[in-house]
Formats: structure tokens, C-alpha cells, sequence
């Protein structure tokens, strides 16, 4: 594959195609929707960490006026546990029928067990309200060590840990040489215990939908999702309606942040869209968001990490333990397989343990598991580090991963840009920049698998000569400008004639979720693809024009020209000549390419962090930030920084005030934006990039995903820079005020063994 | 379904009177800010939503002859911000109303709503009563004045009878050398509910104090007037033994307690660090130094 | 249950709608008045994609009921640009990638344009505290600032 340098778009910071939508308020997302006929959707919630369903009663809601359908878990596809697991993606079906509609157990506050529609929010509210519940309380734990105590009552009795019933759902490790030889050769060791709290992804925009269906079972879907194709199997697996039958629209979409790769609302709408006749909406309030959908796992962590005094990392033993809430699936592959991956350590353990417990199920969260891995991995990188006397990015510099590492996770890396990003970072003005007093610096890096996957386009041109192009991931961080910039970059024509849109499950091949840092890397191979096709058409084309060879026909700046004058002397054709010209020619012209994709290696980055700390009120604000990563290539640099600098602001709130906070009876707290505390504008300074681009070289245009990486380093490099600050070390999150004027206080710590 | 009623009189007396009329159902909305939020959780659901906007006293701002201040119940943080004298005499209480929320929400609510909304967080309270506020109420039995610490009664609850309606806020004539401050602890930079809110109010006379006033918020049931803090200062310099006095005066007024904003332990210790920078603030715009 | 009938002025243009009591002007625009570009987030005034403005006054949609639009000049997202013709606001969002996903954007130029007719030359601080109200998860609000900073540049130079 050849490289495309040289560029008229590519690096460029164009305008987003859907941009103008969203500045003027015309963007369509999924509550913004309508149909004629349209009812609306309510659930009701389990008010009970934990209880078994002993009977539901919904006759008196059924014969409230204006109630059209109202759906339990009887008309919710069961995908039984004896049967053994049924895989979508990640996500196993037994714990998505269940998480959708409660079965036999409610497993949390908020954990749906009937839905209702009818004319109005307010009558299908009063229905709710209606149905009686018969539930049998049961003791319930929240916490990972209540969770794993011996005598804490079991959510799944089916789950066997170590031959007995346990709430540990799952174990993975990666192994790597001899620990305890490893740990032998080291003349420093210094292990910690970490923990974090669960956060929430925290989209502005809550779940959505709108759902259709017709008497014949034909389905037609508007929501807020990652991925339609996510959406169209779920809701068919959750339902019984065939694939084939379901339309599966994405709207623009709110934000995600990986919250919206699973569905709630969507197979709940349907029953009720087949069982009333009428198009049903259901819109999450924010309290529901808050309660029922996944925020990512609290967390327990160890780490241990061994050096000898000049440096070299010779041992690393990670153990974390991740809370999965109702049903197993906390993400401990990225926190075992990601946090010691930058670096090359010849002895290595880590284990991820899944621990389910009494509140939401969790769901996927910006390179999930990782950030979580590399808090600890990053905060005992820096102790080590200081026991040397090292520069904490001299200290990674030396045990860098690099072409040729065996990862922890398995892979031997190709040409990574790891070392870059900590070279660029201890060069940068930020790093140089004189500190005063109270003020403190900290560094850290991070590392995320990313993501290949299949993707589908469609590339067509139309008759007046410009181009279409249909992708099929929703586009959550300016994908469809990036795609724009390469096909325009790829034909040689104006940016503006490329219109790019996202089709739903009827109109473009299957397409993975918007995930993963995956999308623009995927349908950018997709799309150049078809357009490498289409290129090829029009040299032909163009070449029957002339009567001479194809091979004789280059494509340059938006035409076909003979390769050299002695092909002949003929005056270019323009697409827009080709495209007049194609019903005689042929036909339309337009390509599709569907493919498995892959060649995305992981991501790297690195991040250096101010804060100032007034020590009387115990606050840290964070007065200065870089995040360097290895973007391959910046298709469009205005949103690869959009990404670095989102995922910074996400860290900061999960470093400093974000934490799912319950009462005494195990409920949510805090389940809105006043007490679940993200950064607001006035809480964060400028978000500096540098972008590194060390270009991937298994893409054509060399890019690599860089959505999720930029959330990994930010907790410990916050966590790092208040020890700077302070001389005092953190070991749980979030930082807030209380937390840190409580171990201000506190006699001092023991030193580092 | 409770139907809800809509009403948005013109006068005083109508609002009493439909307000008196409808007993317990019956909410009075001024700027909505609270209001609303509590309607939309399910926390209340009021039967009768009396409009006060209308009502010309609850909307002036008025400067009188002797040099106070009236500010009606429902006047907004906004508008109270827009007005080209009042914060240059009250900047404590101005900046204390419009730490309320967003500028969103400043647009809308009210001292009157946050004082009746019954939070021991309000911000605007403590600045209130550091400045010696007295609110004027008129219910169905006439009009009566109250001293603003002595409004609340407990978390969402006020000691105005049933049927009385806020009217307007009397702030004192300031005599020279004089001015207040408020400040907060809050946990992000704006946004949240107050942890600790402190209100000084000071008259400075060739550096000695010779008035001072305390309000302490969200460290109890209700705000606090700290009079042993106010004690403290008065008569002194502001020197590091006085406002260390004050502060742990502030400290020991604080009843508070643990919840999703702050600890007790937290709250004590930063009740006596907010007192001592407040005070700077108020002394500085005092003095003009 | 009879419905209210309030007339109102919308973008300069008198409206007239059907509402409960109980609906905040948001529920009415984003029902009854078709006009969805001002957003819910939370209902609670804590996120502030609902923004509008009531009198040239910015305020919450979430936070003021339908009914009180009676009489008085309600200002939207939809009413920002001129036909065609983008506010500098818009634009430069757009030119600087001051957007991602869009949910914040119609309130973050409605809060963006309250404050530039307030103070046509806020610092970098000044800008931070008036948008605290509007809440933002992808952008981290670098480029939200920036574009704010540069239109009021653009602006006073005009």
C-alpha cells in the first residue's frame, strides 16, 4: 500500500459533514424523532438491590385508559443459562435477556421488570405505578470485598468459582518468564493496592428510541446506538424477529463513549411496537441513565513491580479484581492485558478477576478495563521510578516497548511510536515549564489494544459528477470528516463534492459497532478500497475513450490523462465528463467493499499533568496538561485532538470527583449531574496535543485508532503530579476534597521498602 | 391524575389569597429553579402553582431615601447583577446570589426562592444574614417583618405562617468603611451544591472593626448567625489571634453532617478556613485596600 | 384534562400552542412546537443543552413551564442563524471542530451568545465561568473556548 504524501486533504481541518446539522439544531438524534401514531414507552424498575420475582401482576395497568401494551420478561426471547453461553460480539445473551427485563431475580436498583405504552409519558408513568410486584427481598452486596466474603449472598447460584457458588464470575492472566526469579533480580520492589470507584461514560444524551412495527413484523428502528448492526441482532435475538425483517437506523448520536455498544430500551420498544399496533418512543431520563445503565467497574487492584538499581524493569505481577455489577462481564482483559504492555518486562503476571455484585450491569467505557490497569500500573511505575532517582520518563524510556516486544497480552509489536510519544513529552515546553509552590508535575502512559473489524462502504458516483459515500459506523467522533478528507484526497477533487452519510442495517453491508478506535481505521480501508475500484473504472473508461490501454490511463486531480505523451495527446476527462458520459459507457459507477479488517495494533500515549493543590480545602485543580500520542496519521487533526482532548477531560473527573456514591439501602446516590460530579468548563485549562505520527503501516493511509488511548494514563498522571504537589501518595479515587485533606492530615506514610 | 392549576395574579392580595385558599397543594414559583427540579423528581406535586412575577413589588429593586436597599422576593440574580448600584454596596450578597447554580439558572431564581426553598446549602442565605437582612411577609392576617436568620426552620422547611408570601429583602444603609463577602467550599469550580458557605459582613473604621456579622451555611439544619465569630472580630484589627478566634467559632457553631458532599470532620475544619478568607475579602473591598 | 392555550413569540415570530400546566417550555418546544433543537439532557438544570432565552435573558427550558412563555420573547437555536447566513458563533465552531457528537452544541451558542452581547471582550476565564452551566463530555471544552475567544475577536474588529 502505498502512503498518499503530498496532501491536499489529508491533515487537513475541514468542515464536518454533519456539522452544519448540529450548529443549527436540525440534527435528528433519536429523541428528536417522530412517526404518526406514535405512543410513548415507560419502564418499571426494581426498587431492590436484590429480590426474587415472585409474581408480577399488570391487570390494573392494562385497563387504565390510553395504556396499549404492556411487556415482562414472558415476551423476552430467554436465552437460558444450561444452554451455555451464546455470544454477540463480547456480550453473552444470557446476561442481555436478563439486563434488558429482569427474569426470576431483580440484581439491582433500576433493574427493569415490566414496560408499558401508551398515549402519553404521563398515563404509561401511572401504569407503571399500577403493576404489583410481588418480591422477595434478598441480603445483597454492592463492593468487591463484600462481594467475595464467604457469606455474601450469591446473585448467580449456577456460577462456581473454585467448585463453590462465588460472585467471581471469571479469571484471566497473561504469564510471561519466571516471577519469582524475576523478582529475585531486583534490587527495588515496591507493591501497592489501589482502588477506584465506578464512573459513569457520561453522554449528555440518554437512551432512545423509536420503534415500528408493522403487522407483518417488518421493524423499523431509530435509536441512539454505537451500532445499528449491534442494535438490529439484539433486539431479533431479544425478540424472535428475523434479521432480514428489521431496519436498524442510527441516529446522530450523543454520545457513547462505549455506553451505547448494548441495548435497553430497543427490545422493550419493539414488544411494545408488536403488541400495540402503534410506533412506540422511549427516552431514558437522567435518573435512569444514572441507575440502569452501565457505568464501568470500581475496582481493587495490586501491583507489584521489581528493578534493579540501574533501571530495568526485571518483574511485574498485576492483580485486579474488577466489579461487574449484575452480570459477569467487567472488562478484565483490558485491565490485565493493556496496563504493562508499554513496557518490555522479561517476567510478568496479571491476573483480572470479574466480581458481580448488587447494582447496574457494566458497560463498556473508553478502552475498557485499561485506564483502571494503568492508574495502578502507572502509580508504582512512578514510586519505582523516584526509589532510582530516575526522571520518571527516563525510567520508561528505558524499559520501552518497541519493534519487536512480545506484549503481555501475546503479540509481537511492529513498528510502534511508544518511545516517540515519551521523547516528545520530555522535549515539550510543558515538561520544561518552571512549577511554584503548591504546584506539582506528573507524568504517565498508557496503551490500548484498538480494534480492526469488519466494516462495509459503498462508494458511488452520481450523475453530475460528484460522490457519495455510505459508511456503516455511526460516526461519534467526526469519522465522516475524516472519510470525506480521504476520498476526496484519493480522487483528487474538492472536499465539498464528497457527501458521506452512515446507512442503516437495510442499506450498507454489516459493519462492527463504533468502538474499539476502530472506525475510521476500518471504513477508511473500506472506503479507499471501493474508491481504488471506482478509479479503476473511470481509467478504463476513459481509456475506451481514447482506444488505448488502460494501463496507458492515469487518474490525477480529479481526471483521467494519458500516462505520457506517448500514449497519445488527448485532454483530460473529468469526473464529471466520465459521470455524463457513464449510462452509455457501461453504467453507474460505483464500487462496495465489505471486509473483515486488520492490521490495528495498539495505541500509545503519554501525558504530563500540572496540578495546584490549596491545601487548606484539600482541592487539586489541574492547571496545565499535554497529551502526547501516536495518531499514525492525523486525517484530520481538529478531531484527532477532539479525541485526546475528550478522554483527558473524562480522567480528570474520574481522577479528582466522579464516583457513583449509595445509600445505606444500596441505591445510587447521587444519579444526576449535580452530585455526580463531571468537570465543567470553568474546572479544566487548555488541553494541549502533540501529535506523533509514526504511520501504521498496514493502513493505506497510515492511520492508527485513537479514540480510547487518550483515557488511560490521565488518573495516575493527575495521581502522580499531586504527590509532586504534596509528597503524599493517593491510592484511592476519586481525589476529591475530603479524600485529600483526610490524608493530608494523616500521619505520615511508610516509606517505599 | 392531580390537575395541576396555573395561576400568575397581579397583586399582592390575589396571590395571598389563592395561595391562603389552596393550603398544603399550593406552591408559590418565582424563579423555578427549585421548583421545578422537585416537581419533575416527584419530590412534590403541587396542585396550585401561584406566579409571583407579576406582582410589581416582587420584581423592583429599590434604593431608599436612607440610602438601604429592597429587593423583591422573585427578582432574579441576573437582573440584581444588572443593577448599577447594588453590587458596588453589596458585592458579598450580589456574588452570594449568583453562585447559585448556572448563569442559566441565575437568569431565573431568586434570594426569595433560595431562602424559602428551605436548603441549608442556599447560598444566598448566609450573605443575607451577614448583612442583616429583614424580609417583609403578608399572609391573610396582614404584613409582618422578620430578621432573614430566623426565617429557616429546618431542611425545606421556613417560619412563615400558612398563607404568607415573601416580599421583599431590606438590606441596612451602610455607613462608610463598610462591606461583605460570601465564599463556598465547593468540590468542582462551579455547579455544586455548597459543602461549607460562608457570609462576613464588616465595618472597618481606621483598621478597627467596628461592626461584623457571620452567616454560616450547609454545616447545619438550618444557616447560622455566628454571633461568637462576629464577637471576635468586632473591636479588633483583623489580626491572625482575632480571625483565628472567629474561625474556630465557626468551627464549633458547625452541627453538620456525613453525606454526598462532605464529612463532618471536613466541614468543621473548613468552616474556620472560609471564615478567615472571607473576612480578608470583606475587609480588602472595606477598606479599599 | 384541558390543556392550556398560551401565545408566545418565538424567534421573532408569535406562536400559539396547546400544553399541561406542568410542561416546562422544553417539553413544549420539543412536543407541541416541533422545535428540537434545544436538547434534554437532564431535566434538572444541571446540563444546560436546553438553553434558550426568555427575554434576552438566558435561562433553562427545563427550568421555566410552558405556560409562563405567555406574552413574552422565547429565543432558540433555530432562530440563531439568518436563513443561509450563519451567526459568527455557528461558524466558527464549525471552522475550529468546537463540536463532536453536536448534544451540547445548540446550548453551548445559545450560553456563547449570551454572554458576547453581555461582554464583547471576556477573557479565557470569564468564558470558563459563563459556560460552566453547559456541560460537555467530548470535547473537553479546549476548542469550545477557543472558538468563543476568536468570534469575540472577530466581532469587535467588525
Amino acid at each position: 500500500m502505498n502512503l498518499v504524501t503530498n496532501n491536499k486533504w489529508i491533515g487537513q481541518r475541514t468542515i464536518r459533514p454533519d456539522g452544519m446539522d448540529k450548529v443549527t439544531g436540525r440534527a435528528q438524534f433519536a429523541a428528536d424523532t417522530t412517526m404518526p401514531g406514535m405512543i410513548w414507552g415507560k419502564v418499571l424498575r426494581s426498587p431492590h438491590p436484590h429480590a426474587r420475582i415472585k409474581s408480577i401482576d399488570t391487570s390494573k395497568a392494562e385497563k387504565l385508559p390510553g395504556v396499549k401494551a404492556v411487556v415482562t420478561a414472558k415476551d423476552i426471547v430467554d436465552f437460558t443459562i444450561e444452554k451455555g453461553a451464546v455470544m454477540l460480539g463480547i456480550q453473552d445473551m444470557r446476561w442481555m435477556c436478563r439486563n434488558v427485563m429482569a427474569r426470576d431475580k431483580a440484581l439491582f436498583p433500576g433493574h427493569p421488570v415490566a414496560a408499558v405504552a401508551a398515549t402519553s409519558e404521563a398515563i404509561a408513568a401511572e401504569a407503571c405505578q399500577l403493576i404489583e410486584v410481588d418480591y422477595e427481598v434478598l441480603p445483597w452486596s454492592i463492593e468487591i470485598d463484600d462481594a467475595i466474603k464467604p457469606d455474601a449472598a450469591i446473585l448467580h447460584e449456577f456460577n462456581k468459582f473454585e467448585g463453590k457458588p462465588s460472585n467471581i464470575a471469571g479469571r484471566l492472566e497473561h504469564k510471561k518468564g519466571d516471577l519469582a526469579e524475576g523478582f529475585k533480580k531486583a534490587d527495588i520492589v515496591i507493591e501497592r493496592t489501589f482502588t477506584t470507584r465506578p464512573v459513569h461514560q457520561g453522554y449528555i444524551e440518554p437512551h432512545a428510541c423509536l420503534i415500528s412495527v408493522a403487522p407483518d413484523g417488518k421493524t423499523t428502528i431509530w435509536s441512539s446506538s454505537q451500532g445499528q448492526f449491534m442494535v438490529r441482532a439484539m433486539t431479533s435475538m431479544l425478540t424472535g424477529i428475523p434479521q432480514s425483517d428489521i431496519r436498524a437506523i442510527p441516529a446522530e448520536i450523543g454520545g457513547g463513549f462505549g455506553g451505547k455498544t448494548i441495548v435497553y430500551l430497543e427490545p422493550l420498544a419493539t414488544m411494545l411496537a408488536k403488541k400495540s399496533g402503534r410506533p412506540v418512543k422511549m427516552v431514558m431520563t437522567r435518573e435512569e441513565v444514572m441507575r440502569a445503565t452501565g457505568p464501568t467497574s470500581g475496582s481493587k487492584s495490586t501491583v507489584k513491580i521489581g528493578a534493579t538499581k540501574d533501571g530495568k524493569i526485571t518483574a511485574a505481577h498485576g492483580t485486579f479484581y474488577l466489579q461487574a455489577g449484575a452480570f459477569p462481564g467487567s472488562p478484565i482483559r483490558g485491565a490485565a492485558g493493556c496496563s504493562f504492555t508499554p513496557y518490555d518486562i522479561p517476567n510478568l503476571l496479571s491476573e483480572g478477576y470479574d466480581v458481580v455484585s448488587n447494582r447496574s450491569k457494566v458497560a463498556a467505557y473508553r478502552a475498557p478495563g485499561a485506564p483502571i490497569g494503568a492508574y495502578a500500573v502507572e502509580c508504582v511505575m512512578d514510586e519505582v521510578a523516584e526509589a532510582l532517582k530516575m526522571d520518571p520518563l527516563d525510567f520508561r524510556l528505558k524499559n520501552a516497548a518497541k519493534e519487536g516486544t512480545k506484549a503481555a497480552h501475546g503479540p509481537v509489536f511492529p513498528r510502534i511510536g511508544f518511545i516517540e510519544t515519551l521523547e516528545a513529552a520530555k522535549n515539550s515546553d510543558h515538561y520544561k515549564a518552571p512549577l511554584g509552590k503548591l504546584q506539582g508535575r506528573g507524568v504517565a502512559s498508557g496503551f490500548w489494544f484498538n480494534a480492526g473489524g469488519e466494516s462495509s462502504a459503498q462508494v458511488n458516483i452520481t450523475e453530475d459528477g460528484n460522490v457519495v459515500v455510505t459508511t456503516g459506523h455511526p460516526d461519534i467522533g467526526g469519522s465522516r470528516a475524516g472519510i470525506a478528507n480521504i476520498c476526496a484526497e484519493l480522487l483528487g477533487i474538492d472536499y465539498k463534492r464528497v457527501s458521506v452519510i452512515i446507512g442503516d442495517t437495510q442499506t450498507i453491508g454489516f459493519s462492527n459497532l463504533t468502538g474499539g478506535s476502530r472506525v475510521l481505521f476500518a471504513s477508511s480501508i473500506v472506503v479507499t478500497q471501493s474508491t481504488e475500484k471506482i478509479i479503476t473504472t473511470l481509467r478504463e473508461r476513459a481509456a475506451k475513450i481514447w482506444e488505448i490501454d488502460p494501463e496507458a490511463v492515469k487518474w490525477e486531480q480529479g481526471a483521467a490523462h494519458p500516462v505520457s505523451p506517448n500514449a497519445g495527446q488527448f485532454e483530460p476527462l473529468t469526473l464529471k465528463e466520465l459521470a455524463e458520459k457513464a449510462p452509455a459507457m457501461g453504467g453507474p459507477i460505483g464500487a462496495g467493499v465489505q471486509l473483515n479488517t486488520t492490521g490495528a495494533d495498539g495505541g500509545f500515549g503519554t501525558h504530563v499533568c500540572d496540578v495546584e493543590v490549596d491545601v487548606d480545602l484539600g482541592i487539586a485543580r489541574v492547571t496545565r496538561y499535554t497529551a502526547v500520542q501516536d495518531v499514525g496519521r492525523a486525517i484530520h487533526p481538529g478531531y484527532v485532538e477532539g479525541q485526546l482532548q475528550g478522554g483527558v477531560a473524562q480522567g480528570i473527573g474520574w481522577a479528582l470527583n466522579e464516583e457513583y456514591i449509595y445509600t445505606k439501602e444500596g441505591k445510587v446516590d447521587n444519579p444526576g449531574f449535580l452530585d455526580y460530579r463531571m468537570p465543567v468548563c470553568s474546572d479544566l485549562p487548555m488541553l494541549d496535543c502533540i501529535m506523533v505520527e509514526v504511520p501504521n503501516p498496514k493502513h493505506p493511509q497510515g492511520v492508527k485508532g485513537v479514540g480510547e488511548v487518550p483515557l488511560v494514563p490521565v488518573m495516575a498522571a493527575v495521581a502522580n503530579a499531586i504527590y509532586n504537589a504534596l509528597g503524599k501518595r493517593f491510592y484511592a479515587l476519586p481525589m476529591s476534597p475530603p479524600k485529600v485533606l483526610e490524608v493530608l492530615e494523616a500521619p505520615t506514610q511508610q516509606a517505599a521498602e | 391524575m392531580t390537575e395541576l392549576r396555573y395561576l400568575a395574579p397581579a397583586t399582592l392580595d390575589e396571590a395571598i389569597g389563592a395561595f391562603a385558599k389552596a393550603g398544603s397543594a399550593a406552591r408559590i414559583l418565582a424563579g423555578g429553579t427549585d421548583l421545578l427540579v422537585q416537581m419533575r423528581s416527584g419530590v412534590l406535586k403541587p396542585g396550585v402553582i401561584v406566579d409571583i412575577k407579576k406582582i410589581p413589588e416582587m420584581t423592583q429593586i429599590e434604593q431608599t431615601a436612607d440610602g438601604g436597599f429592597r429587593i423583591g422576593a422573585a427578582v432574579s440574580g441576573m437582573a440584581l447583577h444588572d443593577h448599577k448600584t447594588f453590587g458596588k454596596v453589596w458585592p458579598g450578597v450580589l456574588e452570594a446570589i449568583n453562585l447559585i447554580g448556572s448563569k442559566q439558572v441565575q437568569g431565573r431564581a431568586s434570594a426569595g426562592g433560595n431562602l424559602c426553598n428551605g436548603s441549608p446549602a442556599g447560598d444566598s442565605v448566609p450573605a443575607m444574614v451577614a448583612a442583616g437582612a429583614i424580609v417583609t411577609v403578608q399572609g391573610p392576617n396582614g404584613r409582618r417583618e422578620i430578621k432573614v436568620e430566623d426565617v429557616p426552620a429546618g431542611p425545606g422547611r421556613t417560619n412563615l405562617k400558612p398563607g404568607e408570601i415573601l416580599v421583599s429583602f431590606a438590606l441596612p444603609p451602610r455607613p462608610p468603611g463598610s462591606s461583605d463577602a460570601y465564599l463556598r467550599m465547593i468540590p468542582r469550580t462551579e455547579m455544586d451544591i455548597a459543602v461549607v458557605g460562608v457570609g462576613v459582613s464588616l465595618t472597618i473604621k481606621d483598621g478597627t472593626v467596628t461592626a461584623a456579622r457571620v452567616g454560616l451555611g450547609a454545616v447545619a439544619p438550618t444557616v447560622l448567625l455566628v454571633e461568637d465569630a462576629a464577637k471576635a472580630l468586632i473591636g479588633s484589627k483583623l489580626d491572625d489571634a482575632a480571625l483565628a478566634k472567629a474561625a474556630a467559632a465557626c468551627s464549633a457553631a458547625c452541627r453538620p453532617i456525613d453525606d454526598k458532599r462532605g464529612t463532618i470532620a471536613y466541614r468543621i475544619k473548613v468552616a474556620g478556613v472560609l471564615l478567615k478568607r472571607t473576612a480578608a475579602i470583606a475587609a480588602k473591598r472595606a477598606t479599599g485596600k | 384534562m384541558a390543556k392550556v392555550h398560551v401565545t408566545t413569540t418565538i424567534n421573532g415570530e408569535p406562536m400559539e400552542f396547546l400544553c399541561e400546566p406542568s410542561d416546562t417550555m422544553l417539553d413544549a418546544l420539543r412536543g407541541p412546537l416541533a422545535l428540537t433543537g434545544s436538547k434534554e439532557g437532564c431535566a434538572s438544570g444541571d446540563c444546560g443543552a436546553c438553553s434558550i432565552t426568555l427575554d434576552d435573558q438566558l435561562v433553562c427550558s427545563c427550568l421555566v413551564l410552558a405556560v409562563e412563555s405567555q406574552g413574552h420573547e422565547i429565543r432558540t437555536i433555530e432562530g440563531m442563524a439568518n436563513g443561509e447566513k450563519l451567526h459568527p458563533l455557528q461558524q466558527k465552531f464549525l471552522e475550529m471542530a468546537a463540536l463532536q457528537c453536536g448534544i451540547c452544541t445548540s446550548g453551548m451558542l445559545m450560553a456563547s451568545d449570551a454572554l458576547l452581547k453581555r461582554s464583547p471582550d471576556p477573557s479565557e476565564e470569564e468564558v470558563r465561568f459563563w459556560l460552566a452551566g453547559n456541560l460537555c463530555r467530548c470535547t473537553g471544552y479546549d476548542k469550545i473556548v477557543r472558538a468563543v475567544m476568536d468570534t469575540a475577536a472577530e466581532m469587535r474588529a467588525q
